[in-house]
């Protein structure tokens, strides 16, 4: 009797976070599943059950390339965000000894984080130009004489802007995983002989786990939704999930759009968990 | 051009309160009321004391969606309108999906031949339009003089005409019943930096030339974007088409075919989709020739860079829009739509657009509002004999300066293709995205 009433009790307690869930999560994704086989025309869109909308997408080679491109840029900015940001988290953690400045520089790091992203990846345009400050820079200095292309509106760009973007994401659960390891761990490595190194490889980047599996989920499901960056830093000329979902949105075929984002939703989902895998976050949290 | 100009949603309003809506129905009850039991009979009598209280909510694409036009509706008809600009995408998603938004919907013709057949909009009666005369040959038969051809894609006149008053059938002739007022239109063309290139463009085709190499550009909207592509494709020779504005999926996949192996070539260096991108890249040098919109031209001018709207032989890509009445729009409501449609025509905002580079439905009203001088260099492509100012007064074109293109009748007369809306959409677009990913 009394565990039928803690019971219900538990029940009503979770039902506020049930009710939130149900309305904002699990009904607009149940939308878009439905509404993912259902028929297009110019202007409408018409209940059916289709699987056009699929089958288009997962049969065409335009589709495959798009991911292949997402994926590539995601992976890159992945890479380049894990270096940099378990720099700085360790530098922060382990170099700076007062908490005072580890304040203040972590501070420093998120104060670009007060502006907009799309300011922040608007101003590399002009700084990256043919005719920008850094191909001016190179030239005036002898360095190249033709100025150099690649910088803008290429591979590079969207790279370059998305790691700009997103290493903060990096820095944050690294720094927050390292701040918790235990010092003591570290000197009882040292006294038993263990080099900078091995410290850092058998017990920082361990006990770190945590820290860079949430960042990497952030950073990755950031980057493989993202469409405004491609299309500015690519100069329209590259092609993301994202950006594909966004011009089917624009072009008012909501079923196709609600296909792609299901299939990216899935895709997203299974790198989560291939992630997840790896690093019991629960656990170890 | 799509009339997006910015897309940034912006609402202008000179005045407003929401509650003034639900007085405006209320008033547009008592009205009826006082009709229908005949106590009075002169109705607009009751009605101009009314007005007042009207609002009419009107969104579109930026272009016309100008706060200057609701002022000076306030000041001669007094009402209040309401304008919010959205980009072309949005606006016909609005259209559609959300009929009791607005009641004066701003919409390109080739949205309107998507928009209209859903049925959220209602023709209006010509019959009550004074200023219907004056509306120029090229939006009631598709032809501007009595000789000039009538372009492919889809024509205004196309789609200007409904064969009744509860009708989303287009009329194949010109009926009591319009869809759309036309507003703004222009012709569309590409922009060059003179000062880059050393030798003449004569030729859609040029886009393409290897000589601009990694410096040429072309907007990334599809419906848009394949038309130019397509002006391009048909100069080089390289595919030939029934109808530019209608292809059929062998005339799309050949075009694109072509294109993608102009960019695997590395011909462009960036693609565009909002006005301020095409400005920016003209404006630092890394386009030296692309697809480009007259005010956008207008904007690098501005910023003392050597801009030029180039006229081609094959001729121009054009576009339009219009106004158009909201299905559920009725008594005083209807009756101020009507008038501020009319009014629209009657010359104050033809003249408006005129100085902007745009071109007005009603030229002949128009004409009543501009100078001789600035008509001269608008409309007849004659050389300006003092400084062109723009409707808000800024200097546009020094004493001497001639219009690129000429007049309008040698810019209009020589469209080669409107913008539209294929049957083959859906396959349209997705070739479009293969390009885009290739």
């Amino acid at each position: 009797m009394a565990s039928d009433t803690s019971k219900r009790s538990s029940y009503f307690l979770i039902s506020p976070m049930a009710l939130i869930f149900a309305v904002f999560l699990v009904i607009p994704l149940l939308t878009i599943v439905v509404v993912s086989f259902w028929d297009y025309d110019e202007y409408r869109i018409l209940p059916d059950f289709i699987l056009e909308n699929y089958k288009y997408l997962l049969g065409s080679s335009v589709t495959w390339s798009i991911y292949l491109n997402t994926l590539k840029y995601a992976v890159l900015t992945w890479v380049f965000t894990l270096l940099i940001g378990f720099t700085v988290a360790y530098f922060l953690a382990f170099h700076v000894r007062s908490l005072t400045w580890q304040i203040v520089l972590f501070m420093l790091c998120t104060i670009p984080f007060w502006t907009s992203n799309i300011i922040r990846m608007i101003s590399w345009i002009p700084f990256l130009g043919r005719n920008g400050l850094l191909n001016s820079a190179l030239i005036n200095l002898g360095i190249v004489d033709q100025p150099l292309e690649f910088l803008l509106f290429s591979d590079f760009a969207v790279v370059l802007a998305d790691v700009h973007l997103y290493t903060l994401f990096m820095v944050v659960p690294i720094f927050n995983s390292m701040m918790r390891i235990d010092r003591s761990l570290i000197e009882a490595a040292r006294d038993a002989g263990a080099s900078g190194f091995e410290t850092l490889k058998s017990v920082i980047v361990p006990l770190s786990k945590p820290g860079i599996a949430i960042g990497s989920i952030f950073v990755i499901t950031v980057v493989m939704g993202d469409f405004i960056t491609v299309r500015l830093m690519s100069g329209g000329q590259s092609a993301s999930v994202g950006l594909q979902i966004s011009n089917e949105i624009g072009l008012l075929q909501y079923p196709a759009a609600a296909a792609s984002a299901v299939v990216l939703l899935i895709t997203v989902l299974l790198i989560v968990t291939a992630l997840l895998r790896l690093v019991d976050i629960r656990k170890e949290l | 051009m799509t009339i997006e100009k910015k897309i940034s949603k912006k609402t202008i309003e000179t005045e407003t309160g929401v509650s003034r809506r639900g007085f405006v129905k209320g008033a547009a009850v008592v009205t009826g009321a006082a009709i229908g039991s005949g106590a009075i009979t002169g109705f607009p009598t009751i009605w101009a004391q009314n007005i007042k209280d009207v609002t009419l909510r009107q969104f579109g694409t930026g272009v016309s969606n100008i706060n200057a036009v609701a002022d000076k509706v306030k000041e001669d008809l007094g009402f209040t309108l309401q304008m919010t600009a959205l980009d072309s995408d949005a606006v016909a998603q609005r259209a559609v999906t959300q009929p009791n938004s607005f009641d004066i919907a701003d919409i390109e013709y080739w949205i309107c031949k998507k928009v209209f057949p859903a049925g959220t909009m209602q023709p209006m009666d010509t019959t009550k339009l004074k200023n219907y005369q004056y509306i120029s040959k090229l939006f009631i038969d598709g032809k501007l003089t009595p000789d000039s051809e009538i372009a492919q894609g889809t024509a205004p006149h196309t789609v200007g005409f409904v064969e009744g008053a509860d009708s989303v059938e287009f009329a194949s002739a010109p009926t009591q019943w319009m869809t759309l007022i036309p507003t703004i239109y222009n012709a569309d063309t590409l922009g060059i930096r003179p000062d880059l290139i050393d030798r003449e463009i004569t030729s859609w085709a040029d886009l393409l030339d290897p000589a601009f190499k990694g410096k040429a550009s072309i907007l990334n909207i599809p419906s848009i974007g394949i038309m130019d592509a397509a002006m391009v494709c048909e100069a080089m020779g390289e595919v030939t088409y029934g109808d530019k504005g209608n292809m059929t999926q062998e005339e799309i996949d050949k075009t694109i075919a072509v294109m993608i192996d102009a960019k695997k070539a590395g011909q462009f260096r960036a693609f565009w989709k909002s006005f301020d991108e095409s400005v920016n890249l003209m404006a630092s040098g890394e386009v030296v020739i692309q697809s480009m919109w007259s005010p956008a031209v207008a904007a690098v001018r501005s910023k003392g860079i050597a801009c030029k709207y180039q006229p081609l032989k094959e001729g121009y890509r054009a576009w339009g829009g219009g106004i158009g009445l909201a299905k559920h729009l009725s008594g005083l409501e209807l009756e101020a739509a009507y008038e501020y449609i009319d009014w629209y025509l009657s010359g104050w905002v033809g003249a408006y657009l005129n100085r902007q580079g745009y071109y007005s439905a009603a030229p002949e009203t128009a004409k009543k509002f501009m100078s001789e001088d600035e008509w001269g260099f608008w409309m007849e492509g004659k050389a300006a004999e003092g400084d062109i100012l723009s409707p808000e007064g800024k200097v546009m074109e020094k004493a001497g300066a001639v219009r690129d293109g000429g007049s309008y009748e040698e810019r209009m007369g020589s469209v080669a293709c409107w913008n539209s809306v294929m049957d083959e959409n859906k396959h349209m677009v997705r070739k479009w995205n293969e390009f885009i990913a290739a």
